[in-house]
């Protein structure tokens, strides 16, 4: 069996939905564009002074229309991430402001290397599905800070992207990116490589920023993915249960609007929901009532059937030492029970304001015990234990035995050099370095095993071409992080 | 009798009461106090302890919220009194406080709002998603001695930048002093737009802005 998590019983999710159906209509939502304003009075909400009053009737057809299930594929166009079913993936946290330097253990504004680093790092380790954009370079003009972003994780990776837009201007450019990254819009379409975070802000505001991507994403066919963040007892209530309404009532309003744009366009039940540390007005993800909000919320998401999201694995510790490593073991194992199919967060330190690749590489090693976790206790063998036994009575050379060496890669999870399991004769000194300097060698091992993608095609040229015109517009000469040699050689191949 | 008076001034704010606060204040009044006594004497020593338990972490965030409101009932009653025999409500200093166009994150740039507004300042707080010419308009509007800028995205960071080329433009820069703060804002940045100064979080920012008005004061 697959263990399962849940923190919410039927009975509990009913209300929930109940409350969230009413808070709908009364005090119902505001929506910041004319345009998605129009969609939901076009679908049967009542609008009044820019606050749209949806019927649970609206809102519940528009849950009928969301896909239950679909795909993002690898540039290769294999299905790499699933969302549906209890299926779980991980991505690395999204957006931070900067990065943790492994030398001083400050941390600093990250740049355009800091983030290929990041994303090579993450492309080797098969825990990440997926890729997110990380950083924002500050080596990059800041109104292309989130596009740019975008291009690296493309031009350095061939798994799916977990991102999003800053604004409404540069969603068009992050979707031209995409678009040239497939070779088409259709293409992108039929087999999208990318699924854009959109954020309502709380309490139950989709505002003009939030409210035009979720139409643009949806009539571009390209996934969506709905962060609501109630921020309990400051930007949602004080509880659990209210706050969980909250998230329900924003996702849902949220569903309304993208599905009145593009009816079964996907869009998944996605949140960042945490408390709000009465001490100091933080936002403390790595908080155990964080990880219960998450989970409870997703789980309302997957009582209705629909793919799901979370913000979980992220600390708000300043460096990836032991209270990073609580906190994200613990929400990357319960979050994995859950069966919450996309999990962003790992490598993320300080409420999501700073990235480690060191804790991301230690965060890997509790994903893969998660994983290990939830693939369950295994019956391999036509009796449990008694023909073993048969085999070798009570002198207990199990390790001699053939299904012993048949069978324990399967049994047993092998975690890397990060974790240290030797078994050291006592008396022999000093322990050699913990967990963080371990891994700080194995970035650099991680690295040394990343090789330059294959791509197919012209894909880099396209990319080069569609990123160059808003780099020009923007004032960058260059493309921070691509080897200068790199576009050289680009450029004389074209010019042949 | 006077004393008791005060102290029971000073808990109804320690203990977030707004309607003891109010019904205090009045009483107050009746009995023959001098409005700026009980303000001085009565009220605002109860916002002082309520900043030292905050900082011990005996109070918290919604204590305070409470508490400010508990001021603000107190001197709702007090102030017209006040006015009316020719004097002004002790401010401390005012202040102008957004964030920046773009940008829709406000709970840090509140809690700075909150803080200053417990600490005597009046605070006149223009939300979200402001534009440069909206904070250059209420700077003139409230006479404001400092401005606050908040910014939560690498992206709308620049917008400080642009207020206070605004605030030059309109001839306002010697009059307000200008100070900055947000998750991905630094000291050096404030340094390289021209800020005056830089709050980390709301307890620094309370210290910035006092030190300021004081700088300010001897300056002119
Ligand atoms: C809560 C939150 C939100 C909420 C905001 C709710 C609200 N009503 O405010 C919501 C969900 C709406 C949101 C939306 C978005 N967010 Co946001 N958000 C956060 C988060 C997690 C916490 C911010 C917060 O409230 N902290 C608590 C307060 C108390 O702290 P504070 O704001 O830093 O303020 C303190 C100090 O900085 C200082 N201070 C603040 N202002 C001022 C002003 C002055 C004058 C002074 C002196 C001091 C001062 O004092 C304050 C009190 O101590 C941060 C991560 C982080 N750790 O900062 C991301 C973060 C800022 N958001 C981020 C992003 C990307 C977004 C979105 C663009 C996401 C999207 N794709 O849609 C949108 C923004 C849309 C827009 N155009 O504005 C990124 C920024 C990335 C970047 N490089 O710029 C961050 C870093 C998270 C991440 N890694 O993704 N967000």
């Amino acid at each position: 069996m697959r263990p399962n998590l849940a923190v919410l019983d039927v009975s509990l999710i009913d209300r929930i939905l109940q409350e969230a159906f009413s808070l709908l209509m009364n005090p119902g939502v505001k929506v910041g564009t004319i345009e998605a304003a129009e969609l939901l009075s076009s679908g049967g909400a009542r609008l009044e002074n820019g606050v749209a009053h949806i019927p649970e009737w609206v809102a519940r057809r528009a849950l009928q229309s969301v896909p239950r299930e679909f795909y993002l594929y690898d540039r290769g166009g294999h299905a790499a991430v699933h969302y549906g079913g209890d299926d779980v993936h991980f991505d690395p946290g999204s957006s931070c402001l900067s990065i943790l330097d492994p030398d001083t253990l400050r941390p600093r504004l990250a740049q355009s290397r800091d983030l290929v680093r990041l994303i090579q790092v993450a492309e080797v380790l098969p825990q990440y599905a997926a890729q997110s954009t990380a950083v924002v370079c500050n080596d990059v003009p800041s109104e292309i800070g989130d596009l740019y972003r975008l291009f690296l994780v493309l031009w350095y990776s061939h798994k799916p992207v977990v991102t999003g837009a800053f604004s409404t201007s540069t969603l068009q450019a992050m979707i031209d990116l995409l678009v040239a990254d497939s070779g088409g819009g259709e293409a992108l379409k039929w087999k999208p490589r990318a699924i854009f975070d959109v954020c309502p802000s709380p309490p139950l505001n989709w505002t003009d920023f939030a409210a035009h991507n979720l139409v643009v994403l949806a009539r571009a066919g390209i996934p969506a993915e709905l962060i609501s963040m109630p921020l309990a007892g400051a930007t949602g209530p004080v509880t659990l249960a209210g706050s969980i309404v909250q998230h329900a009532a924003e996702t849902i309003s949220g569903i309304a609007i993208h599905q009145l744009a593009s009816p079964g366009a996907p869009v998944v039940w996605g949140g960042a929901p945490a408390i709000f540390d009465m001490r100091s007005g933080g936002t403390p993800m790595g908080a155990i009532e964080t990880v219960m909000l998450d989970i409870a919320c997703a789980q309302v998401g997957k009582s209705l059937g629909l793919p799901t999201h979370t913000y979980l694995v992220a600390s708000d510790s300043k460096l990836a030492d032991a209270q990073a490593g609580m906190e994200s073991s613990i929400s990357a194992v319960l979050g994995t029970l859950a069966g919450i199919n996309m999990i962003s967060g790992a490598g993320m330190l300080d409420a999501l304001a700073c990235h480690s690749i060191e804790k991301l590489v230690l965060d890997a090693e509790v994903i893969a015990s998660a994983q290990r976790m939830v693939a369950g206790i295994g019956t391999p063998t036509e009796t449990l234990a008694t023909s073993m036994f048969a085999q070798v009575g009570l002198q207990g050379e199990f390790l001699k035995l053939k299904e012993t060496r048949q069978l324990f890669r399967g049994e047993q999870h092998f975690p890397s050099s990060v974790i240290d399991r030797s078994t050291r004769p006592e008396g022999e000194g000093e322990v050699q370095g913990d967990a963080f300097s371990r891994a700080r060698e194995r970035v650099q091992e991680l690295l040394a095993s990343y090789s330059e993608l294959e791509f197919p095609g012209q894909t880099r040229s396209r990319l080069q071409e569609s990123v160059s015109r808003a780099a020009e517009r923007a004032g960058l000469v260059t493309l921070p992080g691509i080897p200068v040699n790199e576009l050289q050689r680009m450029q004389g191949s074209a010019a042949i | 009798m006077r004393d008791e008076a005060l102290r029971a001034m000073q808990a109804s704010i320690v203990n977030g009461a707004p309607e003891t606060a109010a019904v205090l204040a009045q009483d107050a009044l009746t009995a023959g106090f001098e409005p700026l006594d009980a303000i001085n004497l009565g009220f605002v020593p109860g916002m002082h302890a309520v900043g030292e338990q905050f900082a011990q972490h005996t109070l918290f965030l919604p204590d305070m919220m409470a508490s400010a409101e508990a001021m603000r009932a107190a001197m709702q009653v007090l102030e017209p009194e006040l006015r009316k025999r020719g004097g002004e409500r002790p401010n401390a200093g005012t202040v102008v406080l957004g964030t920046t166009k773009g940008d829709i994150h406000e709970i840090g740039k509140t809690l700075v709002g909150t803080l200053l507004t417990a600490h005597g300042f009046k605070v006149h707080d223009l939300g979200v998603d402001v534009a440069s010419d909206v904070f250059v308009a209420n700077i003139l509007k409230t006479g404001a001695d400092v401005v606050g800028i908040s910014a939560l995205l690498t992206t709308t960071m620049r917008g400080q930048k642009s207020v206070i080329e605004a605030i030059e433009r309109a001839g306002l820069r010697a009059r307000v002093k200008v100070i900055v703060g947000g998750a991905p804002v630094s000291r050096r940045w404030a340094e390289e737009i021209g800020a005056d100064g830089y709050g980390q979080d709301a307890a620094s920012a309370v210290e910035l802005v006092k030190g300021l008005m004081h700088q300010g004061v001897h300056a002119g």
